[in-house]
């Protein structure tokens, strides 16, 4: 794992203008991601982490503070920072394959033989051809992963990706993320509401507090991969994510709001 | 068109470029005709075209308004209103009633949807000469030619409209122990209508052009009589009142079952009339 | 005899019943004996029809038997100059449809790319659309007379509308979290209209295609029984002056069946090109 600075955000500050004034949605945000790490950014919903990863997108470029990738303030979209909605999105016209190449030629021999390694990759052989209305919703998840690991990006930005996916299949889908992430090492912003998820995949865990949205704490994952969720190590950190939540907010909010 | 324009796409502009202000979208759009009018006015009255096929927007507003005053134009556009409203009456009325009927029945949708697909296929409008064989140039061949093309839209639009009602709900009324009589009366009727609507909306519209088809091809009074008869003697200011007359007949009516859609579909999620 | 009768009109028996089966999913298929029960109701109209011409209870002039019309139809195939008319009016129709809609393709282009031409045009041209597009036949006539001019454009004026209104709605209509995801994969524009946009629109495009061939159509069918020395319009006009029925009753079979094929042939493309889309019902 590389240790250089990839992505720097420093005083960050959101206010979305609404006809009834300002609403704040982040306040002085600072966040220093290094190369290759797995970052997974929690918190009930209104704490701004999905507008936090709009901005580091380039999606939404009216921000105050500063937020850098490899030095340079981040003013526009673009491929090197790739984008996992929670919906696939994927081209409806289109067949998997020209799915992933999206707007690169399949006729060109690397593109090709890219797209069949990452087809391998996501375990999607043998639907090459089809089309999104015959994936499911974890298959059509897997070509939108693929879809932007194709532009080799520096950072892997992931909104709630596996949130609309059944028990199974989210499980299923984390381990394939796991794998692409250990093959790839492609640092990876991941925003969830699940703890499970949050303390099953990441490095560091970035808890976020809600109105505006702040950051509560920011909690390190030593464990090694592949993790076990009954272990006892887990379960403590998991414990201290909630606790991170109690020390914050109100109990009976918390437990509306991560659905516990 | 301005439910369009205020959709998604506007959202996505605005953070491009910033929303302009709704004056000024007014402005643009008024800035085409007000410009045409205007230049349209002037080079009238210069004499640089021809005031016999372009007559100048003040020659035909003075057109209409001599018409008006002599309520000749009140007295063609009432026969009209009369044609217009029997033909959509008989047509739409029985298109309806086709509609719930075969929508409510497979049987006679097998027995006679067939058909009316096929009659459907025969451009409404060119039957007109058939009909005036048979009819004459009375009412007769007019109301027929305008119920003929009343009947399909409100027809093909209820019966979808039936056949679209939501399997669940035709579910929750079979738990409920719904009556036959009281599934059609509080489910599938209410459920169809603003498909319903629609069709009466789209046949309106058609019963209307085919009012204008019929009076010009053959008829001896109407509004769509003056246009033709005007057209023969030249007098190009009163075609242009015959189609402005038309336009905001047309319009008004179609305004009204927009309005009265509203009011009926009050409780339907996301309409826009 | 009803099997060329049916040949005659495009063939509308099997057809419908196919169209029917598309149309209303395929959950309730059409078995043989749906066809038969289908096929029914016309078969009897024909039987009866041809049976009481025959023995003399409908007079000819009001309506002459399926047999006669056949008759006529031969005539004027043979003697007649069916081909050349219909030429005319096949020619006339597509030249109409192509300006007409083409013009109201390039404008809907135009306005759904940019903006400020949406708030320029569309205000005007929700004006002109007010305007019932065969009222303004007489005014037309009068600026271009009788001659082809007039017919293209009233045609024209017809075909215009569908392809505008349907191409502005399907460039607007394009989900806008797709936009999102050309913007993440760093779409430039030219991929963005024609990987994203075009595609997105094309639904709307292929209905516009279609309500635009029917309304053209339509225009004919109008602007040459408005006044006319050749076409199809013109045989039915020279036939309700000379009282021959059986040719107006060609004539309209013509109307119908070339109207039922060119709708055919795009909704073929519509399927062709459209194959993508979930729940799609033909």
């Amino acid at each position: 794992m590389g240790n250089g600075v990839l992505l720097d955000i420093r005083n960050l500050n959101k206010t979305f203008q609404t006809n009834k004034g300002g609403v704040e949605a982040i306040r002085s945000l600072n966040l220093r991601i290094r190369e290759g790490e797995f970052i997974t950014v929690i918190g009930p919903s209104g704490c701004g982490k999905s507008t936090l990863l709009k901005i580091v997108a380039g999606l939404d470029v009216a921000y105050e503070g500063s937020v850098e990738l490899e030095g340079n303030r981040i003013v526009a979209a673009g491929i090197d920072k790739g984008f996992i909605f929670q919906e696939p999105r994927l081209f409806p016209w289109l067949s998997v394959e020209k799915n992933i190449a999206a707007d690169l030629s399949l006729r060109d021999p690397a593109i090709r033989r890219r797209v069949d390694e990452l087809i391998e990759l996501v375990r999607l052989q043998g639907f090459e051809k089809a089309y999104p209305r015959e994936l499911s919703g974890g298959m059509a998840q897997r070509v939108a992963i693929a879809r932007a690991l194709l532009r080799s990006p520096k950072i892997l930005l992931l909104d709630e990706p596996f949130g609309a996916l059944d028990a199974f299949t989210r499980s299923h889908m984390q381990e394939v993320l796991l794998d692409i992430w250990q093959q790839n090492r492609t640092t990876m912003i991941f925003v969830t509401h699940d703890i499970d998820e949050a303390v099953y995949l990441a490095n560091r865990i970035v808890i976020l507090k809600p109105r505006p949205g702040e950051i509560s704490g920011i909690l390190a994952n030593d464990l090694p991969y592949p993790r076990k969720q009954a272990s006892a190590s887990f379960q403590e950190l998991r414990l201290a994510v909630l606790s991170e939540f109690h020390g914050k907010i109100e109990r009976q909010e918390y437990v509306d709001r991560a659905g516990i | 068109m301005s439910d369009l324009s205020g959709g998604k796409a506007a959202s996505r502009n605005a953070v491009r470029n910033g929303e302009p202000r709704k004056a000024a979208i007014i402005a643009l759009g008024a800035a085409l005709p007000v410009l045409l009018l205007a230049v349209w006015q002037a080079l009238g009255d210069r004499g640089a075209i021809s005031t016999m096929l372009f007559p100048t927007p003040l020659t035909i507003a003075d057109a209409m308004l001599s018409l008006i005053r002599s309520g000749e134009l009140w007295g063609h556009l009432r026969i009209s209103l009369v044609r217009a409203g029997l033909g959509f009456g008989l047509g739409g009325g029985l298109g309806l009633l086709f509609g719930l009927l075969v929508g409510l029945s497979r049987k006679s949708e097998k027995t006679l949807d067939p058909s009316f697909q096929m009659i459907r296929m025969v451009p409404h409008l060119a039957v007109a000469p058939l009909f005036v064989l048979w009819f004459g140039i009375g009412e007769e061949s007019k109301i027929l030619l305008i119920a003929k093309g009343a009947f399909f839209p409100l027809y093909i639009n209820a019966f979808l409209a039936i056949r679209g009602v939501d399997n669940k709900l035709f579910e929750v009324s079979r738990v409920l122990g719904f009556s036959r009589f009281k599934r059609v009366a509080r489910l599938v009727l209410p459920a169809a209508l603003p498909g319903i609507l629609l069709g009466v909306r789209l046949s309106l519209g058609v019963a209307w052009l085919g009012l204008v088809v019929a009076e010009l091809i053959a008829s001896t009074s109407g509004v769509g009589y003056m246009m033709s008869d005007a057209r023969q003697f030249a007098q190009t200011p009163v075609v242009f009142v015959g189609i402005l007359t038309f336009a905001v007949v047309g319009l008004a009516a179609d305004s009204i079952v927009r309005l009265v859609s509203r009011k009926a579909l009050h409780w339907q999620d996301g309409f826009k009339g | 005899m009803s099997k060329n009768m049916e040949a005659l009109r495009g063939n509308p028996a099997p057809a419908a019943p196919a169209k029917g089966r598309l149309a209303r999913g395929r959950k309730f298929g059409w078995t043989f004996d749906d066809l038969a029960l289908g096929a029914a109701l016309p078969a009897i109209v024909l039987i009866v029809w041809q049976l009481a011409g025959g023995a003399g209870w409908i007079d000819p002039l009001f309506l002459p038997t399926p047999f006669a019309i056949l008759n006529a139809f031969k005539e004027l195939a043979l003697h007649g100059q069916l081909a050349h008319h219909f030429g005319v009016s096949a020619w006339r129709a597509a030249a109409g449809f192509l300006i007409g809609g083409g013009l109201g393709f390039a404008v809907g282009l135009t306005a759904g790319f940019y903006r400020r031409a949406e708030h320029l045009l569309d205000p005007s041209i929700q004006l002109l659309r007010m305007v019932p597009h065969l009222a303004i036949a007489p005014l037309v006539i009068l600026w271009f007379g009788f001659g082809e001019t007039s017919k293209i454009a009233i045609i024209a004026c017809g075909a215009f509308f569908p392809l505008y209104l349907n191409t502005l709605t399907g460039i607007r209509g394009v989900d806008n979290r797709l936009f999102e995801v050309t913007r993440v994969l760093g779409f430039g524009r030219r991929t963005q209209v024609f990987r994203l946009i075009l595609p997105a629109a094309m639904p709307n495009i292929l209905l516009g295609v279609r309500l635009s061939l029917a309304l053209s159509w339509l225009g004919l069918v109008v602007a040459e029984l408005l006044g006319s020395t050749s076409g199809i319009g013109f045989l039915i006009n020279v036939a309700k002056q000379n009282s021959a029925t059986g040719e107006i009753f060609v004539g309209i079979f013509i109307f119908a069946a070339v109207g039922k094929a060119v709708d055919s042939l795009v909704r073929l493309l519509e399927r062709k090109w459209l194959h993508w889309r979930d729940g799609y019902q033909g």
